[in-house]
């Protein structure tokens, strides 16, 4: 690329002499990032993770700059591919219109602090706790309705409230087995809330294999820095999934459902069911009888106790929703009524994560927790209040329309960049269906490196991490999904729309080591043995013996 | 067949067997220093040498990098994967008529592509290293499993091979024991031994100290436990054995000496065995010195090279 500006980030100091090389402000000699924060790029107004906007780097990121800058470009390229091919060979692969495709994963990690973390986990949980709140308040006595903090015709005109969870009591009372809280980061670098995931949020296997992928492939950026690990996701997950089976077994029958080898997020499915060392289940491998849930085996019928599902509640069970669902099993609803089985993430947890609901969750974490919100929303306009709603269709060219009920990027329209046609269309839109329809002011998502072709460019990311409750407590996973919008100046970020991911790493806390492993249990014994024997070795020919045999010159040609 | 082949092709086993084995260890001890933030890389680097029975050099602090060089690259260092791999091809050189070609050359190509393979896996990282010495070893023992009789020469590769197989994993263990219980360290534990997939379906995932000990140690279907490679070991002697003649228990110390570690595994209660697991493994690693000194005697019958030059009187 031939650039106007040739990759001088920092205006000219103060330095005398003209001949000695300027102190590079990306890193000595590093042609990686040049060019990266040119003023006329397209993302000039994003906050930048890695570099202040004077061009110094960030101090949580200084060892993972200091280490890249001076890779060689080609070096870059070889690692980047072997990423690829790693993924491929392991069958990490998503599934685009019917192809294969490896998950792209960018070279260059995403780096949260320490402190911000600790923020950012408090706030995930707090969220999480009122959502569970909500739930429960929902399907049972409605409190927050009758209080007239939220209108009833909020909660009955959402698509995914379910009359047939009304009264489904979970044994240990949590309906939000596992979360997924999309953050985004503003232009002033304050992390707010995108959307909250509640069904059946996925990518957590992307997590997992992205740090076990790039500390196999790139093992010498981690060796500067201590970072938290996620490989232990599986056995929280199985913690809560066992707590969350009837008080009275003992020893709880978990099984993953998913819809089949088709579906995109088979892989996670898989991996999962693996690390937990449970069945991964489908629909036909399940039955219900007299209120109770059996799998087919070689040995028999087995009760199920606990189905931590992966399919929509549309799907399953027929007897209750779509009559022509072949993923589920029919009369599971009821068996979960009966308290024989629990589903897992309930059903019904859609209410909670409907995009208008979402911009009340402010006011339910004040409502049942009596808290101040720890993690701000994204202001959103809600069309179906008639004054909002037409401030939308006045300033629809300036926002983001997107449908209440999307997911996976599919019906967002994007006001600054949508033609004459395309705005009438949604104004259309709108008014047919107020409910239908939020908006949002363009954020501009901050932007972090990522290697297109052989440069480092920046480009927008999100971040999805995962809380799991177990009933005693909500653990976040240090991380979560940091997905990037790969093309250049987009904004989309999931991969059904060209989006890529990056390893997500979370910097431990200086002292917290020490004081965990203080605070560890005893192991098996109290200290290694002092040591075992070298290893023993077979007979080896003296050199006495080699010389001898070399000399004999009878066998040489 | 004569002593000095039988010998190599059961050295063959154990150095094939070391080199996996190290590499498997040091894969997963290698990572968990690079991702664990939990972790003091130097304590931890020093421990898994005295397990390995490596000496640790004196000085720098070792890290991940310098763990790798040492237990993975170095030649001059017995024990290090190169060096087993060296080892592995210099026996199968001196016993060429009893190994198959398709073995030898597995074996021969492996040791020409190392320092290639070491080159690129300074620069890409030393997974690369690892998983090429493993996935060799695999192809080295379908190779033998597909080639070779089985007479004797198997039995004493198989031997070799269950043999080391019991002391690596005993070894692999010893670097855990002071592991705190819940560690996620012990997840890494099953997977150097090819263990986790196996080992979360027989236990449903449920990741306990104590249980990882017992399947490594007493599962008597997992070909990498303890308890498997001893009685593999015990039936190739007995088979090697072609004059039962003896009435009464074992006539062979080798023999005896497996069966017995094999039984005392075998009817232990299992609470007993993590009483005190360090003693218990100690036990163990003795019993396999044993069996080699025993195994030698028996039927290597090892003869002092002797010099008849007259020695220099001054």
């Amino acid at each position: 690329m031939t650039d106007a500006h040739p990759g001088k980030i920092r205006p000219v100091t103060r330095a005398p002499e003209r001949r000695r090389p300027e102190p590079a402000p990306t890193g000595d000699g590093s042609a990686l990032f040049d060019g990266y924060l040119e003023p006329d790029r397209p993302y000039a107004g994003a906050f930048d993770e890695m570099f202040h906007a004077d061009g110094r780097v960030r101090s949580h990121y200084r060892a993972l700059h200091d280490a890249i800058a001076p890779t060689a470009a080609a070096d870059l390229a070889v690692r980047s591919e072997a990423l690829d091919r790693a993924y491929v060979d392991q069958g990490i692969t998503f599934s685009l219109s019917g192809q294969e495709r490896p998950f792209p994963l960018d070279i260059v990690p995403r780096v949260i602090s320490a402190a911000e973390w600790s923020r950012l986990q408090k706030g995930i949980v707090q969220r999480v706790q009122a959502l569970e709140a909500f739930l429960a308040d929902i399907y049972g006595d409605a409190e927050i309705v009758r209080d007239e903090v939220l209108p009833r015709r909020l909660i009955t005109s959402c698509e995914h409230y379910h009359r047939a969870a009304h009264g489904l009591n979970p044994p240990n009372g949590v309906r939000i087995h596992v979360a997924g809280i999309d953050l985004v980061r503003d232009e002033g670098g304050t992390f707010r809330v995108l959307e909250d995931n509640l069904r059946n949020p996925s990518g957590v296997s992307y997590v997992m294999e992205n740090r076990r992928t790039m500390a196999r492939v790139f093992p010498d950026l981690f060796s500067r820095q201590r970072v938290r690990a996620v490989g232990d996701y599986s056995t929280h997950l199985l913690r809560a999934l066992r707590s969350a089976a009837a008080a009275n077994e003992a020893d709880p029958t978990v099984v993953v459902l998913t819809p089949g080898v088709f579906n995109s997020a088979y892989f996670e499915h898989s991996l999962l069911a693996r690390q937990m060392g449970v069945e991964l289940v489908e629909g036909r491998d399940l039955f219900c009888r007299d209120n109770v849930v059996y799998m087919r085996t070689t040995e028999g019928e087995q009760q199920v106790d606990v189905i931590y599902r992966r399919i929509d509640d549309e799907f399953l069970d027929p007897l209750q929703f779509n009559p022509r669902s072949v993923l589920g099993v029919a009369g599971v609803l009821n068996a979960a009524r009966a308290g024989n089985v629990v589903i897992a993430n309930a059903v019904g947890n859609g209410v909670g994560d409907d995009k208008l609901v979402y911009t009340y969750v402010p006011e339910m974490i004040s409502y049942y927790l009596g808290e101040k919100p720890l993690l701000p929303n994204v202001d959103t306009f809600r069309c179906w209040l008639d004054d909002e709603c037409a401030h939308v269709l006045d300033r629809l060219d300036e926002l983001v329309l997107k449908p209440v009920e999307g997911s996976g990027g599919y019906g967002i329209l994007f006001g600054p960049n949508a033609s004459r046609t395309q705005l009438a269309a949604a104004r259309k839109e709108i008014r047919a269906d107020p409910r239908g329809w939020i908006a949002q002011p363009v954020v501009q998502l901050s932007t972090v490196p990522t290697k297109v072709d052989d440069r480092l460019v920046p480009r927008h990311v999100d971040l999805r991490p995962f809380a799991v409750n177990d009933g005693d407590g909500v653990f976040v996973l240090p991380g979560g999904l940091t997905r990037v919008a790969l093309p250049k100046g987009s904004l989309v970020v999931n991969s059904s729309q060209g989006g890529g991911s990056k390893d997500t790493w979370v910097l431990a806390a200086q002292r917290s080591p020490e004081a965990e492993r203080e605070l560890g249990q005893r192991g098996l014994a109290v200290a290694s043995p002092a040591g075992s024997p070298a290893a023993e070795h077979g007979p080896e020919l003296t050199i006495g013996q080699q010389q001898q045999q070399q000399q004999q010159q009878g066998g040489d040609a | 067949m004569l002593a000095r082949n039988a010998e190599s092709l059961y050295w063959i086993g154990r150095y094939v067997e070391r080199a996996d084995d190290t590499a498997r260890i040091l894969d997963v001890s290698v990572h968990q220093l690079l991702e664990d933030a939990t972790v003091d890389a130097d304590t931890t680097a020093r421990t898994l040498l005295a397990v390995l029975g490596v000496e640790a050099p004196q000085g720098d602090p070792l890290d991940a990098w310098s763990l790798t060089e040492l237990v993975g690259y170095s030649p001059d260092q017995a024990g290090s994967i190169v060096a087993s791999v060296s080892s592995a091809r210099e026996n199968a050189r001196g016993a060429r008529e009893v190994v198959s070609s398709e073995m030898w050359e597995c074996l021969n190509a492996t040791w020409n592509a190392l320092p290639e393979r070491q080159r690129y896996a300074r620069w890409v990282g030393p997974h690369a290293f690892f998983s090429y010495v493993e996935d060799r070893a695999a192809m080295f023992s379908g190779l033998a499993a597909s080639t070779m009789s089985r007479d004797d020469s198997w039995r004493f590769y198989l031997l070799g091979r269950s043999v080391e197989r019991v002391d690596m994993v005993v070894r692999l263990l010893l670097s855990r024991v002071s592991d705190r219980m819940s560690s996620p360290g012990w997840l890494t534990v099953l997977r150097s031994a090819g263990a986790a997939d196996t080992y979360l379906r027989t236990y449903r995932g449920a990741l306990d100290a104590s249980r990882v000990v017992q399947f490594l140690l007493m599962d008597k279907l997992f070909p990498r436990s303890v308890f498997h490679a001893l009685r593999q070991a015990e039936t190739c002697l007995v088979d090697l054995d072609n004059r039962p003649t003896a009435r009464i228990g074992a006539k062979a110390e080798a023999l005896r000496l497996l069966g017995r570690a094999r039984s005392e595994l075998e009817f232990l209660r299992p609470e007993e065995l993590l009483d005190d697991l360090p003693a218990q493994l100690m036990g163990l690693q003795e019993t396999i010195r044993d069996v080699g000194e025993a195994v030698s005697l028996q039927y290597f019958h090892a003869a002092p090279w002797v010099a008849w030059t007259a020695p220099e009187v001054s």
